[in-house]
This record gives C-alpha cells, sequence and structure tokens, in this order.
C-alpha cells in the first residue's frame, strides 16, 4: 500500500504534492532538472481561448517573505496548449489539472470542453480568482451568484471534474465555496494570491507596471491556513490547499486544517527542487507524527 | 546541465565604490559553456530576502573549479552576499541562459565589445575567449564616475580598452557612443550588455553590423517557467515573446523590441 497516496474526484495520486498553476509552466523547464513523474499532479499553467501576451513588465517584486506577480495570465492559447504541451507531457506518468481562465463565460466553457478530452487532463481548476487581468479572472470569483453560474455552465461541458480556484480577496470567502459547490464543483482549489502593492519609495511609483500584484509566498501561509480551515468545515468537497507552501511542516499543516492534497507555488522559484524533496520527506514526517497514511492526517486539526 | 549547489567563498573583494568581486569553488564550473550566462544565488537561508539573485559570470577557470562576479551592492540581497567571506557557502542555481556566440567570428577579425555599468562584468570572460581564438577586441566601456570604475587593466591586457564616464571624472567625458562616433577601426561583430537605452543605441548606430546584445529584467525563477522576464520581440523571429533568462539573456540585434 502507498501511505502516501491520494483519491480524488477525477485523480489518483500517488502523493499529495503538485506544483501550482502559473509556478511551473507547462512542466518543461523543471523536467530538465527532474523526472516529472514523481509529482503527485501537475497544475499547469493558465489556458485562455487565445493567446495571450501578458501584462508589461516589471511583473514581479520581492516583498518581505514573499513576492508580488502581475503576469498577467500569459499563455499560448488553447490549440497551442492542445497541440504542443499537453501532448508533450504524455510522456510522463503524472495527472494534469488544467487551469482554465477567459474573459467571459463562453471563453472558459470554451477552453474546459476542448481542454477537459485531452487524455491526460485528468481535472480541470476554474481560475475565478486571478487578480491581474482586467475582465474576467477574479471578477466571477467575488460574487456567488456568478460564481455558482460559471462552475455549473463549465461543470456541463467538462468531460472531467472540476476544481474551482478561490480568490483570498473576498469578505466572506465561505459563501463563494459554497456557491461553487451548489454549481456542481468536485473539488475546491484554495487560495490564489492576495492582491498587494509595493512602492519604490524614492519616486513615490507602484514597482509593478500593472500597479497591483498579486502577493504570494510564506507571507500569505496563515491567511490560506485560515482559510482553507473555515472552507473545510462548510463544504463536503475535498480542498487543495496552496498558499505559502515550503516546507514539509507546511504540508503537514493544510493537511490538518482539511486540504486533501497541496500545490506547491513560489518556493519552486526559491528551490526548483522543492516538489521532489517535500514528496520525499513527507514518509518521515508522517512517522514522527505517528500517521501511516496521508488520508489520516487530513482534517485532524478538525477532529481535536 | 543546471545543478544547484552549495558552492564556496574562495575570495571576495571590493573593487570600487559599491562593487564587489566574488569567487566561488564547485563542479558547477564545469557546465559553465559561454561566456555571458549567469547564475541564481541565495545569499540567505531565511525568508527574506526570498527569492533568487541573478548575477553574471565574469570569468571562468575550469582548472581550479573557480569563477567570478562581479555585482554592485546596492539593495538587501547583494549587500549581504558582499559580506559572504572565504569559507562561506552560496546556494548556486546554474549556469543558466544562453551567452554571447563566439562562433560568429573569426580568428584575425576583430570585435567591438561594449559594456555600460554593471553589465561590464560578462564581456571579461568573452574577451579572453575572443583572443585565445584569435579575435582582436575593441572594449568601450562606460561608467557613472571614476569611482566606480573597474577591470580598466584586466581589459587593457586583452586589447584596446576606451574607458568613458558620464561625468568625465576618468577616460572619456559623456557616453560610450561619444566614443563610438569616433570610433576608427571597422569590426566584424559587435558585443555588448548594459543598459537598455544602452543596447537600444547601438542597433541604431549599426543597423547593418552582426551583433549580440545581452538583455537584463526582473526575474522570477531563473529558469523560464515565471514568465516574470518575458520581452516583446521584433518581426525577425518568429516568436511572439522571448524570456531574458532562458531564451536569453543574449539575443541577436533587432530580436528584442527596444
Amino acid at each position: 500500500m502507498n501511505r502516501l497516496a491520494v483519491e480524488l474526484p477525477g485523480l489518483s495520486l500517488k502523493n499529495p504534492i503538485m506544483p501550482a498553476s502559473g509556478c511551473f509552466g507547462f512542466g518543461k523547464e523543471y523536467a530538465k532538472l527532474y523526472n516529472l513523474s514523481q509529482l503527485g499532479a501537475i497544475m499547469i499553467k493558465a489556458t485562455t481561448l487565445e493567446t495571450r501576451l501578458g501584462n508589461p513588465t516589471p511583473r514581479v517584486a520581492e516583498t518581505p517573505a514573499g513576492m508580488l506577480n502581475a503576469i498577467g495570465l500569459q499563455n499560448p492559447g488553447l490549440t497551442k496548449v492542445m497541440e504542443n504541451e499537453l501532448p508533450w507531457l504524455e510522456q510522463y506518468d503524472v495527472p494534469i489539472i488544467a487551469n482554465v481562465a477567459g474573459t467571459l463565460m463562453e471563453d472558459y466553457v470554451g477552453v474546459a470542453k476542448s481542454i477537459s478530452q485531452a487524455p491526460n487532463v485528468h481535472a480541470l481548476e476554474l481560475n475565478i480568482s486571478c487578480p491581474n487581468v482586467k475582465q474576467g479572472g477574479i471578477t466571477f470569483g467575488t460574487d456567488p451568484v456568478v460564481a455558482e453560474e460559471l462552475t455549473r455552465a463549465v461543470k456541463e461541458v467538462s468531460s472531467v471534474p472540476i476544481y474551482v480556484k478561490l480568490s483570498p480577496n473576498v469578505t466572506n470567502v465561505n459563501e463563494i465555496a459554497k456557491a461553487v459547490e451548489a454549481g456542481g464543483a468536485d473539488g475546491i482549489t484554495m487560495i490564489n494570491t492576495l492582491l498587494g502593492m509595493r512602492f519604490d519609495t524614492k519616486t513615490g511609483r507602484p514597482v509593478i507596471a500593472n500597479v497591483t500584484g498579486g502577493l504570494s509566498g510564506p507571507a500569505i501561509k496563515p491567511v490560506a491556513l485560515r482559510m482553507v480551515y473555515e472552507v473545510a468545515k462548510q463544504v463536503s468537497i475535498p480542498i487543495i490547499g496552496m498558499g505559502g507552501v515550503s516546507t514539509i511542516d507546511d504540508v503537514i499543516d493544510f493537511l490538518s486544517a482539511g486540504a486533501s492534497a497541496v500545490a506547491v507555488g513560489t518556493a519552486n522559484f526559491v528551490d526548483p527542487f522543492i516538489c521532489p524533496n517535500l514528496i520525499e520527506q513527507l514518509p518521515e514526517k508522517l512517522d514522527e507524527l505517528g500517521f501511516k497514511t496521508v488520508s489520516e492526517l487530513v482534517g485532524r486539526s478538525h477532529r481535536l | 546541465m543546471i545543478r544547484q549547489e552549495q558552492m564556496q567563498v574562495v575570495n571576495q573583494q571590493q573593487i570600487a565604490t559599491n562593487i564587489f568581486e566574488l569567487t566561488l569553488i564547485g563542479k558547477q564550473v564545469l557546465d559553465m559553456k559561454q561566456p555571458g550566462q549567469f547564475v541564481h544565488l541565495r545569499v540567505s537561508d531565511q525568508m527574506e530576502p526570498l527569492l533568487r539573485r541573478p548575477i553574471s559570470i565574469s570569468s571562468i577557470d575550469k582548472e581550479t573549479l573557480e569563477f567570478k562576479m562581479i555585482y554592485r551592492a546596492d539593495g538587501r540581497g547583494t549587500t549581504l552576499l558582499s559580506k559572504k567571506r572565504p569559507g562561506d557557502q552560496v546556494d548556486v542555481l546554474g549556469p543558466l541562459g544562453n551567452g554571447f556566440p563566439i562562433d560568429k567570428i573569426e580568428a584575425g577579425q576583430t570585435a567591438l565589445l561594449v559594456g555600460g555599468g554593471i553589465g561590464v562584468p560578462p564581456l571579461y570572460e568573452l574577451s579572453k575567449r575572443l583572443v585565445e581564438k584569435g579575435v582582436k577586441p575593441i572594449h568601450v566601456l562606460g561608467f557613472q564616475s571614476k569611482d566606480v570604475v573597474f577591470y580598466e587593466r584586466e581589459f587593457g591586457q586583452l586589447g584596446n580598452t576606451y574607458i568613458v564616464t558620464v561625468d568625465g571624472s576618468h577616460g572619456y567625458k559623456g557616453f560610450v557612443t561619444n566614443v563610438l562616433e569616433n570610433l576608427e577601426e571597422d569590426f566584424a561583430v559587435y558585443y555588448s550588455c548594459g543598459p537598455t537605452p544602452m543596447l537600444s543605441a547601438l542597433e541604431k548606430m549599426y543597423p547593418e553590423k552582426e551583433g549580440y546584445l545581452s538583455f537584463e529584467e526582473r526575474m522570477g525563477c531563473g529558469i523560464g517557467a515565471c514568465f516574470a522576464c518575458v520581452c516583446e520581440t521584433t518581426e525577425k523571429t518568429e516568436a511572439d515573446y522571448v524570456k531574458v533568462c532562458s531564451d536569453g539573456p543574449v539575443f541577436e540585434s533587432g530580436v528584442v523590441r527596444v
């Protein structure tokens, strides 16, 4: 028996560790460093119907224990992702979670319908939480009625289970979580980045060309943990937790808070080997804490 | 091949105001192929500063497994790096990126190397390689002022070297373009690293010449995954965009829209 294995809608994970969308491209760069088949899954970069070139630079700025980014969903577009990126990933024994984004509801539906038919795409992640695009993205993730409607529309056309990626930039994340569950979501991924700014102190100008950016990294872990903990109490669908994960203890904390699996984002930029390292450290950590399997650990903080 | 390695500090010295030369030793040096490649450093194992720092390689010695970098300590990260002492470890990811092609020029020909400020360092390894190949280098190196000029003697030993300072406190006064306008020698290929306005000026000055330019942009991952350092391209390439870290940092002139 594989004690790290996790079963989720559409996803038979060998372990609960996966790179988060937007922090891993389509895998090619990291494939030069290690065998991607080691990963639990891969959340590929957001795909939109059309090619997107993203925002002007500077697109990133470092902050205490974190970073701001405003990439702007740069991606080659649905056709190229379907023709080049996904077939290339088929050489690895790893389920792909395709992050789907768009401007209009029809865009999400269009991308979801096609991309969910790729043989290695085992689940979709609806990106209703990107803070860095003027239209779409976060606008779908801050209104529970709209979020539910979008989830339902995508669920209808998708050939695989759908996970909805929630934004922390809301007053009440539970409302949105319950809305997407009602809309038919098979799971939730959370959290996306927190809207933030950094200034050039000398000039008073924002450092990011887009003015604002999304904050990620260890700085946001407490916010992410709190939200996962709360949402886990409100919904019965599984959660893939993320937000500042960079150590094995962070992985344990997210599982304890109620996440069934954990995604790693910004830490990939600091240590490109972070995902395989965490996978390697996990069994020893389970032993240390006295748990036989990862599944036993999920949600333990709610049972204390 | 890209490696992540704990490399040891062999030497650290200040060579001009806030300008440091750092020598590290490790196996990764064997993989450093082209002049103009860079490494991505973690300057601390704390959570701040969190991200790595991209720093260009200024010289490579495969026999001793040592390489040097020259950098300006002006932010938190580079200031912390400047505190490293012999025996300390530095977490190095590299070598990264594509450097200056030296197969584009032949023995007996002349190369023009133009550097600006902290863009000067990678030209040193380039010049050494060109000289080894039998190419004659001409160096035109621009700095703000006398106190930040470095490697004048080192470049001078490899070929003709013109130093320019903005305030005229050392060498010629003005910008590198002022010297280039009066340059009498002809050259086959030009190579440059420095601020984007300088690179842009060179492209305008030498539209017919073959040139290779090293660009700088804020980076996240350094390996092409995060899309932070993307630049717009011109009709010269089919690509819609290029990433400075993994497609560059060196591009043929005219490829990046400046």
